[in-house]
């Protein structure tokens, strides 16, 4: 019987970024995926004839351009194209467009407040110092700060070195980032309100906290320190929706002889001796590899597949602690033309930008209520964006997809499970809401997949459907991430490793821990290593 | 009576004989140039680009985008020796062009040195038409001396032309209703009706200066805005744009394309000896047919063939992400072995690479190759040494740039 040097499970786009770098590195790898395609969270499916919805993730600004370029992933078809600014909706008609010139830009925000116009560059700054700190981070195996070992210790330094760079000053304002809110955060700036909720809500989004919750700063840091082509802060679609990006992975990873398997989910990982030697598919199937790589999320990993029995004590338990809580649902609606907004120029620019129902920091706040009791929010947030309007791939000519990231929606409700009645009720709300600034809205709706946390598990294997494989939050971040003492991808079986989100540096389709797994696997194997050290290093 | 003098001379211009020409499209250009972004280019207006250089570039790549070539210079040679005289003047064996074909280019002094490069349309069996980036009718009449029976006319300000490149661009024309354009392979010449007219005033050619999918159109000035009007209102759905000179260095860089005044400087308006370039050397040697009777040039290319150009122009793809404009080139890390310079570069934000094209010594093209980088940090500079590769393919080359029919949408 055949036995692979490794066995992947999960073809997101992690786990084929971890597979392409071990076939790169001549290993015998297979990936085994329990869908009948492949993609995870980054897919594009065509739900609706001529239609092709990116039905998890939509944008994408964290994916890493070295190994972008070092998989060749443009030659597989990938394609990044920058969109543009975003409009934000306030509770009371009011509307602000970001463009994409600076003094057009500047402009607008003294029409709301000159104050926070100006405030605004020292917010980009600030921003940028922090942001540039931790992206030097994303490429890099988080040191273990209770080990001895030399290369724990060398990276402990780098790391340090790194902080206080910073200055006295900014390393006490850093430390205090990682625990502020995201409205206290925010206060230190703004004024305007509508810009404040505008600046929060990254803070919030894949995430259990609402803006005045502790944590939500560095969640609003973590979605703001990608970029496009060195343009910081900018967010981009993949042109033929995110499933280009895994496809163009898994294009590497078979041009260098890894093989995928779809259909093939997995039952349980096999381990014999405290060391895992395979994998269990449900079909009853089982493969033998040298090393076993996870690429679920940590709870699902250690609670639904693996025996309680084949682990060392206090994992299952942590693994069942691991917080990683469903917060967001997700609405894509095929529309038959491009819809228009109460008060929003019709701009050829600012049509191909995104949309942020934002309402108020009180009406984030409120949303973020609900959900704390079991509800979805009924005046939720909402991050739209329009591909179509940007990319003539995934929609007919002159007719639109609108892909709609909501929060807040439970993964358990109060008044018992999910239901197909509910999910279309959720779905309604979202509806209903886009509506209210964009009148005629329901009429141009030619197909919808709701989707709140319930199908995103179902579908994707997401615990709870938590974007993030785990909540962003200093507790579960660095070399606390997945858990203390595990964050080198190393899990506590020998020869099983994880490279999804879980791992450092989390989630936002970065390819970051599929890349560093890869390079912390090929170490243990003494093989050279094949994964890009930084991200072009000097900025 | 002050007034009505005042009124007098604000009717006239007095500056009127300094300002630029403005292009048979530039109503339209005008209202969407939101940056006033303009230089100039061959004494007409001339966008650097409309909104941003890097979205303009994007809509190259990802939808459709018109590029006004309206500046450039269009000459139309006809008659019996019409024939004779371009395929003395150019190094290409212009026996091979059919009608309604195109073919690019370039032409040289009797030294061998390129004056420019450039397309030739094949229009009729005794009528052609060459365009080119500078003004030629001097160099085109002196090449004319000895044929009589030909007549150029200079059809620069007398022919509108729009550039039409991208993926959805054959998509947009069948929707404007250019029947069969779907068929036009690359380099050949359609001719369409345009406004309701019957006699097909819009020529149409597969051309462009991106490395990608597009086309060229070609019509009267009175109909250049009427071809404007159809073609945004096509292309509507297909995210169409107008771009400018920012987007297409930035496109025909990754399609690996020369530029003149960045990758040669043309032999007429070189002052220093041989400080313009050979064929050869821009690695246009598939441009030069020795097996046609004599061309201009010929002798001294002839030459520089059996000896080897003393540089060559090559792709190369840089270390890191910062671009290495006007860098110099070394044979080694320490830079003490000087080799050659960049001519053009650029981050590819399609291949995610960091590009360029350079003129490298020839004994050195096979050894390593190091450049020395400059660039800035908030007014400090700094500069950093790192390795290039040698590229043979062009950093872009859709597959969609040769299909015939291209993919719809």
């Amino acid at each position: 019987m055949k036995k692979y040097d490794a066995i992947i499970v999960g073809a997101g786009h992690n786990g084929l970024t971890n597979a392409a770098y071990l076939a790169k590195a001549q290993l015998d790898v297979l990936v085994v995926e329990k869908n009948d395609y492949i993609g995870g969270a980054a897919v594009t499916r065509e739900i609706h004839d001529g239609w092709f919805y990116s039905s998890c993730s939509y944008v994408c600004s964290m994916m890493r351009q070295s190994i972008h370029r070092d998989l060749n992933l443009t030659r597989h078809g990938l394609v990044l194209v920058p969109y543009l600014g975003t409009v934000v909706f306030g509770d009371h008609g009011d509307t602000m467009v970001s463009y994409h010139s600076e003094e057009a830009e500047y402009n607008q925000l003294r029409r709301r407040s000159p104050h926070d116009a100006d405030a605004m560059f020292r917010f980009q700054t600030d921003l940028a110092r922090y942001a540039r700190l931790i992206r030097k981070t994303l490429l890099r195996t988080p040191p273990d700060p209770t080990s001895f070992r030399p290369r724990d210790i060398k990276e402990l330094l780098w790391l340090a070195k790194q902080f206080w760079s910073l200055g006295e000053t900014e390393l006490y304002e850093y430390i205090r980032f990682f625990t502020m809110s995201a409205a206290d955060f925010l206060d230190d700036y703004f004024e305007d309100d509508l810009i404040k909720a505008a600046m929060a809500s990254p803070g919030v989004i894949g995430t259990a906290l609402g803006v005045y919750s502790p944590g939500s700063a560095y969640i609003l840091l973590h979605h703001v320190m990608g970029d496009v082509d060195g343009n910081i802060g900018a967010w981009g679609l993949a042109r033929g929706g995110m499933g280009a990006i895994s496809n163009a992975i898994a294009g590497a990873v078979q041009e260098h002889g890894g093989e995928i398997r779809t259909n093939a989910g997995v039952d349980k990982i096999l381990v014999k001796n405290n060391q895992a030697v395979g994998i269990v598919l449900d079909s009853g199937e089982e493969i033998y590899g040298g090393i076993v790589v996870s690429n679920m999320d940590a709870k699902r990993t250690f609670t639904q597949c693996m025996d309680r029995a084949d682990l060392p004590p206090g994992i299952y338990e942590k693994a069942v602690n691991f917080k990683i809580r469903g917060s967001s649902g997700k609405v894509n609606i095929a529309l038959s033309g491009l819809p228009t907004f109460t008060g929003v120029a019709d701009n050829r620019y600012i049509n191909r930008g995104g949309q942020g129902f934002v309402g108020s920091m009180e009406t984030m706040e409120r949303a973020y209520d609900c959900w704390k009791h079991g509800r979805w929010s009924d005046d939720p947030f909402i991050e739209s964006v329009i591909p179509s309007a940007w990319d003539p791939t995934v929609a007919p000519p002159g007719q639109h997809w609108m892909s709609n990231f909501v929060q807040y929606c439970p993964s358990q409700l109060a008044d018992g499970p999910w239901t197909a009645e509910k999910r279309d009720a959720f779905g309604l709300t979202v509806v209903d809401k886009i509506e209210r600034y964009s009148p005629g809205f329901k009429d141009l709706i030619v197909h919808m997949e709701v989707r709140t946390p319930f199908e995103i598990e179902a579908e994707v294997g997401l615990t709870e459907g938590n974007i993030f494989q785990g909540e962003l939050t200093i507790d579960q971040l660095l070399f606390n991430r997945p858990f203390p003492g595990y964050a080198q991808y190393r899990m506590p079986v020998k020869n099983l490793y994880m490279c999804g989100s879980s791992t450092h540096p989390g989630g936002g389709v970065s390819s970051a821990c599929g890349a560093n797994a890869a390079r912390e696997i090929l170490i243990d194997l003494r093989r050279p290593n094949t994964v890009p050290e930084d991200d072009f290093g000097d900025e | 009576m002050k007034t009505d003098n005042k009124t007098q001379t604000s009717k006239l211009d007095p500056y009127a004989g300094e300002r630029l020409k403005r292009s048979h499209f530039h109503p339209r250009q005008a209202e969407l140039n939101l940056r006033d972004a303009w230089s100039s280019w061959n004494g007409y207006k001339f966008a650097d680009y409309y909104y941003d250089e890097e979205y303009e570039y994007f809509c190259i790549r990802n939808s459709c985008a018109t590029y006004d070539i309206c500046p450039m210079q269009k000459y139309r040679i006809s008659g019996a020796d019409a024939h004779f005289m371009l395929n003395r003047m150019v190094t290409r064996d212009l026996n091979k062009l059919k009608e309604d074909r195109v073919t690019y280019v370039c032409w040289c002094t009797d030294q061998g040195r390129l004056i420019d490069d450039g397309t030739i349309f094949k229009l009729g069996s005794e009528s052609f038409m060459l365009t080119c980036g500078s003004p030629s009718l001097a160099w085109l009449r002196k090449s004319a001396l000895g044929f009589e029976r030909l007549e150029i006319t200079d059809l620069s300000d007398d022919l509108a032309a729009l550039s039409f490149q991208g993926p959805t661009t054959c998509e947009v024309l069948k929707k404007m209703g250019l029947e069969g354009i779907q068929n036009l392979k690359p380099f050949n010449i359609m001719y369409f009706d345009i406004g309701g007219s019957s006699h097909k005033p819009l020529m149409v050619s597969r051309t462009g200066f991106t490395g990608d999918l597009g086309y060229e159109l070609w019509i009267a000035p009175q109909l250049a805005l009427t071809l404007w009007d159809e073609l945004y209102a096509a292309g509507d759905d297909y995210g169409i744009q107008p771009y400018g000179e920012a987007a297409t260095n930035m496109a025909r860089l990754e399609a690996g394309f020369i530029m003149p005044g960045m990758e040669f400087n043309e032999a007429l308006k070189t002052v220093n000896y041989q400080y313009d370039q050979t064929p050869f050397e821009l690695n246009l040697d598939w441009l030069v047919d020795f097996n046609k009777p004599h061309f201009n040039g010929r002798s001294a290319l002839l030459e520089e063939r059996d000896r080897g150009p003393k540089y060559r122009l090559v792709k190369l793809d840089i270390a890191g992400n910062k671009p290495a404009d006007e860098s110099a080139l070394y044979a080694d890390q320490k830079c003490s072995v000087e080799i050659g310079y960049v001519t053009s570069a650029m981050w590819s934000p399609v291949v995610k690479a960091n590009i360029a094209l350079a003129m490298i010594d020839s004994d050195y093209i096979d050894g390593s190759i190091w450049a020395e980088i400059y660039y800035g940090k908030e007014l400090r500079h700094h500069s950093k040494v790192v390795r290039c590769v040698l590229q043979n393919a062009p950093f872009w080359a859709p597959d969609r740039a040769r299909l015939t029919p291209p993919p719809a949408f």
